[in-house]
């Protein structure tokens, strides 16, 4: 009998250090998941785990565990969850963030705490500059680079005078400014419209009024959708053309259908991309969540693939956090946009495209590839980044 | 600034207006006939306009979209009202402020997780979807409908209030509720029979406001509030008063959105007079009611006693 209990308490031993041989790296999964916001996190949060099932629960050849959390648009929640999940769950690695008021809520708290930081969407431009950490990494954009191309894009088509518009908040101001910077022709109105005003009939009749060469908007989400069925309903689309950052992506068009059509937009990616690596991620994304992905499910996607061939590159010893961060930054992966590597601000050098709304081959609204106005393109304030 | 560009604001404050009376209506009678201050009046509007964009996305018809939708909603409000809210008449306001902001909650959840996070697809009908000629300028067809439907609404509901025996029994019940009970009047059922009209107008907002903002959880909650300044800048309790009052509403916001920028641009600088405009129009409706409040705290067009 005491035998058996001995040879029972080795297995038991055993079983145990096994276990902690095979203990899963933990990886904090932060955005916003509920709410009127909630389709961007959960494209991010889809995308993500896709990358994470296909490779049999493990990114790099070791087994990961993703803990969820809904930050709910607010700044105060983020914070909360992130002390929850450094101290109490030791994590070593937090990736997702949707808004920008949220990283900025977060950025420093994490990086300060030697977490590395895989950001997947927002990107403010303080946290590009002089607020830069060896520790984050942003696997989008800067957000100003989404309006900048679409800025080049109208001075390309020699459009003299724009209408921008945009709702009155920080991010609105900052893309409008994004699009002044690589527009040559004259902004001749700038309209800011309070962030819950869902209703645009008067600030368009001013422009249509005013009969501009095209009009840049920014409108994020439902706002978007309002904004673009009035537009058409107002009798612009096709006459004025509608350029935008933000307003007809993946989480937007399927409400905007047909209205849509025509629309321009700038970013870094588009599900028409002809590489095997993108043709493979649609594919697997439509055949799982039976909807076309979005450029936020793409950019988390990338973010799956980034922390696979870094956590790959250090044998999942990420406690070693010199190697770890030299292998992020490698950014040895193979990107759904083709050519990637970092800034020396951790943010991408990459080519920034704009986008048609037009019907796709299986005659779905989608987005088709236009041209790509700025090739390799570096945001605006690396060079205030301490980092090399 | 042209004749045209004038006119076409006007319409836009008056489609504004047209549709907050739609809700306006609904509420103003919940709060002086029960004395029930009800905050969920908005997810109301939210479910009529999910209703009506599920059975368009199924059908393709708008009218089947009114047919089906608006019941549902005023079916879901009457069932709201039997299982929640009678429960809260006899609490006071704060109680009841409390409990309709939870349900605020609840049916914003709700139906994010039946529709899913992502704005709902609706859309006018085809014959409503182009734009109407108007002294040079194009107006948009459906907001026509929008107006032409809300002051049909607003005949028959004069119509309803002021010349059927439920209509006496409704404005009896706003100024006398105690006397209307003694008449041997079930009120229980005329409550329940209050809060289903308004629930169907809610619906019927939510159904015409469809085709023109995203359908999306939380759509509620900003009208509500501008729903609220409608009523108490209206007179609470007064159908007359949500009428007038929301038309003031639609065209002063309207306006001030439309043309304050563009003043303001004469006096100061146009960087300041851009990020100005907006916020001092914004504010402009809440700057009337705090004015009305203040001069005439029962509103414009109260109820009229006796």
């Amino acid at each position: 009998m005491q035998r058996l209990q001995a040879l029972l308490a080795a297995t038991l031993i055993g079983a145990a250090i096994g276990a902690s041989a095979q203990a899963p790296i933990k990886i904090g999964f932060i955005a916003e998941l509920s709410g009127p916001q909630g389709a961007l996190g959960q494209d991010q949060y889809d995308a993500f785990m896709l990358v994470v099932e296909q490779n049999g629960g493990k990114l790099g050849g070791v087994p990961v565990q993703v803990l969820r959390e809904d930050s709910q648009l607010k700044p105060e929640v983020a914070t909360q969850i992130v002390d929850k999940l450094i101290e109490k769950e030791n994590v070593p690695i937090i990736t997702g963030i949707t808004f920008s008021n949220v990283m900025m809520a977060v950025h420093k708290k994490i990086t300060d705490k030697e977490v590395f930081l895989i950001g997947s969407n927002a990107g403010p431009a303080p946290i590009a500059g002089a607020q830069c950490s060896p520790y984050a990494f942003i696997t989008s954009w800067q957000n100003d680079n989404q309006a900048e191309v679409v800025g080049k894009y109208a001075t390309d088509k020699g459009y003299k005078r724009v209408i921008g518009m945009a709702p009155n908040y920080q991010a609105g101001k900052d893309f409008i400014a994004g699009f002044k910077r690589f527009f040559k022709g004259e902004v001749i109105d700038e309209i800011y419209t309070p962030l819950n005003q869902p209703d645009f009939s008067a600030e368009l009749a001013q422009v249509s009024a005013k009969n501009p060469d095209a009009i840049y908007v920014f409108y994020p989400g439902g706002l978007g959708v309002n904004f673009v069925r009035q537009y058409k309903q107002a009798g612009l689309a096709g006459k004025v053309p509608l350029l935008s950052t933000s307003t007809t992506d993946g989480s937007t068009l399927p409400a905007q259908k047909e209205d849509a059509l025509g629309v321009i937009s700038g970013t870094f990616w588009g599900p028409d991309f002809n590489n095997p690596v993108n043709r493979k991620f649609v594919d697997d994304f439509e055949k799982k969540f039976n909807r076309i992905p979005s450029q936020y499910a793409a950019q988390s996607y990338d973010a799956a693939l980034l922390l696979d061939s870094a956590i790959g590159k250090v044998k999942g010893n990420v406690a070693d956090k010199k190697a770890f961060m030299a292998a992020l930054k490698a950014a040895d992966f193979k990107s759904l946009r083709g050519d990637f590597k970092f800034n020396n601000n951790n943010f991408p050098i990459q080519d920034m495209y704009v986008f048609e709304v037009a019907k796709d081959g299986k005659g779905r609204v989608s987005l088709k590839t236009v041209s790509a106005p700025l090739k390799s393109h570096q945001d605006a304030y690396h060079a205030q980044c301490a980092l090399k | 600034m042209t004749v045209g560009l004038f006119l076409t604001q006007v319409l836009n404050g008056l489609q504004l207006g047209i549709l907050l009376f739609l809700l306006a209506a609904g509420l103003t009678l919940v709060f002086g006939i029960m004395n029930f201050v009800n905050l969920a009046h908005g997810s109301l509007y939210m479910m009529g306009a999910y209703f009506a964009a599920t059975v368009f996305e199924r059908t393709g018809s708008f009218v089947l979209a009114g047919l089906i939708g608006i019941p549902a909603t005023m079916l879901l409000g009457v069932i709201v009202e039997r299982v929640a809210l009678t429960r809260l008449y006899r609490r006071d306001h704060l109680d009841q402020v409390l409990a309709t902001f939870g349900l605020i909650l609840f049916f914003n959840e709700l139906v994010r997780i039946i529709w899913g996070p992502a704005s709902v697809y609706m859309n006018a009908p085809a014959a409503l979807s182009g734009t109407v000629e108007l002294f040079g300028l194009r107006y948009p067809s459906y907001r026509f409908a929008i107006i032409g439907v809300g002051l049909a609404v607003g005949l028959a509901l004069y119509v309803l209030i002021h010349r059927t025996r439920i209509g006496m029994l409704i404005r009896a019940g706003a100024t006398h509720p105690e006397i209307v009970a003694a008449m041997g009047v079930n009120v229980r059922r005329l409550n329940t029979l209050v809060f289903g009209l308004g629930a169907a107008l809610a619906g019927l907002a939510g159904l015409m406001a469809g085709p023109i903002v995203s359908v999306q959880s939380g759509m509620g909650e900003p009208i509500l509030i501008l729903t609220l300044v409608v009523i108490v800048t209206g007179g609470i309790g007064s159908i007359r008063g949500a009428f007038y009052g929301a038309l003031i509403v639609g065209v002063v916001d309207t306006f001030g959105r439309a043309f304050l920028p563009t003043l303001l641009r004469e006096f100061v600088e146009r960087s300041l007079a851009q990020a100005a405009g907006p916020a001092i129009a914004s504010m402009l409706i809440y700057v009337l009611m705090a004015v009305v409040l203040a001069i005439r705290p029962q509103g414009l067009f109260p109820v009229r006693h006796g």
